[in-house]
């Protein structure tokens, strides 16, 4: 009984500690600006979506990341600072071959007076590592070391009883093999675990990593179009690589040979749609889960009063359950559809018959 | 266009792509509403399949909400 008093405290010091802390950091604003400025949904929420050159540690601390450019009179290297030295302040960057100013997120050349060369802007190709690619790499980070722990825990104890890390990922490691791959790609399934695996993985550490608030998550990787591009580009090559004779026939070569004028380009736009239907899936999902919990919590500054965060923190707590949830489902139909484009690629023809294509 | 002209009159802020990703999600409501009152009937009927039926339920809506997402993607860039 008394154990679940407290607790009861405990739960509503923490909701009271929300809201004045939020009255706290409006104050703050108002004091940083001189003047009020009116809150922009729209312009926060883009700024949290997408990809920036620096890494915001916490509040107006930044960690300035390396601005690489490739131009045609060779390759710039410097840091972020040198463009934008403060939270909103863009500096002209005098580099070697030309001037740089940053709009927005993107780098352009400028001449000595700020205005824009936009000639020039198009043959600099930007190769920065800006925020998404180094949250990448620390995410790469992370699947290595806890992948390569594994594998040599199951080197290191053959035959015994799974222990520690090991035994954490072995059912989803199990799940994937037994759920995912196995029953749709059928008997060759061991020579494309590595990928499955590899994706699966990769999608859900980055979006579980995209939902936590502070420090070094909070980035939004898979709900950027090109990564997903990239997954989904993968998945074609593979599955288009590996497609045997009946892949190719089923294509090309209508079952009555009358439907040929209508039946070989649906099939042909369809090796392409497949895959792109599994970029913008993953893209619009995760990019719609952050946009609904920013927008939720902006609807504290919209409406400007404190009253409106018990409400407002209600709400994101199931968005963020929901948003949970739509992490692993997403990760996890990537991975099942892929197999099963690959399934169908490698199928045999007596198992074309029987099975039911989607 | 005779939409704009009408809306500004009535008063109405908002764009096509709003209306379009409205529709959209009309469209993702009556989908998912469907495949979860059949996976709740097929419950019924047979409740030693629940987690068989749950699962396929979970891909079914999420198929169909990623069409509805293409939809609002669609509205929200073109």
């Amino acid at each position: 009984m008394n154990l679940k008093l407290f607790n009861i405290c405990v739960i509503c010091a923490f909701f009271l500690g929300t809201v004045t802390f939020t009255n706290i950091a409006s104050a703050q604003e108002k004091a940083a600006d001189g003047t009020e400025k009116k809150f922009e949904p729209k312009e926060t929420i883009l700024e949290h979506i997408s990809d920036s050159h620096s890494w915001p540690v916490l509040g107006n601390t930044t960690l300035p990341l390396p601005v690489i450019l490739y131009t045609d009179k060779g390759l710039e290297t410097f840091s972020s600072h040198q463009l934008s030295p403060e939270e909103g302040v863009s500096t002209i960057y005098h580099g070697t071959n030309y001037n740089y100013k940053l709009d927005g997120e993107t780098v352009k050349v400028v001449d000595a007076s700020g205005n824009v060369d936009e000639a020039a802007t198009k043959k600099v190709m930007d190769f920065s590592i800006t925020r998404n690619v180094a949250c990448m790499f620390m995410a790469i980070a992370i699947l290595l070391i806890v992948f390569l722990r594994v594998s040599a825990s199951y080197k290191k104890r053959v035959g015994k009883a799974p222990k520690g890390l090991q035994s954490f990922m072995e059912p989803l490691i199990l799940f994937v093999r037994d759920d995912i791959a196995q029953p749709n790609i059928g008997v060759k399934y061991a020579r494309f675990m590595p990928l499955l695996l590899t994706i699966f993985f990769f999608i859900l550490l980055n979006n579980l990593l995209g939902m936590v608030p502070f420090f070094p998550g909070g980035y939004n990787l898979t709900g950027n179009i090109a990564v997903t591009a990239v997954l989904s580009v993968i998945i074609f090559f593979v599955v288009n690589l590996n497609g045997n004779k009946h892949y190719w026939k089923h294509i090309f070569v209508p079952n009555p040979w009358w439907l040929f004028f209508i039946m070989i380009p649906v099939e042909i736009v369809g090796i392409f749609t497949k895959p792109i239907a599994l970029m913008i899936r993953l893209f619009a999902n995760i990019t719609a889960g952050h946009i609904l919990i920013l927008s939720l919590i902006s609807l504290i500054f919209i409406f400007k009063t404190v009253w409106v965060s018990p409400v407002s923190i209600v709400f994101v707590v199931f968005m963020d359950a929901i948003e949970l949830l739509v992490a692993f489902l997403q990760a996890y139909i990537f991975t099942l559809l892929g197999a099963l484009f690959i399934g169908m690629a490698i199928a045999d023809h007596h198992e074309e018959h029987t099975e039911e294509v989607i | 266009m005779v939409l704009a002209q009408a809306t500004a009159a009535v008063g109405v802020h908002g764009s096509l792509g709003g209306l379009g990703a409205g529709l959209a999600a009309i469209g993702a409501g009556i989908g998912i509403g469907q495949i979860g009152g059949k996976a709740v009937e097929a419950i019924a009927r047979q409740p030693e399949a629940i987690s068989k039926i749950q699962l396929n339920m979970i891909i079914a809506a999420a198929l169909v909400e990623g069409v509805a997402l293409f939809a609002v993607v669609v509205a929200a860039f073109f």
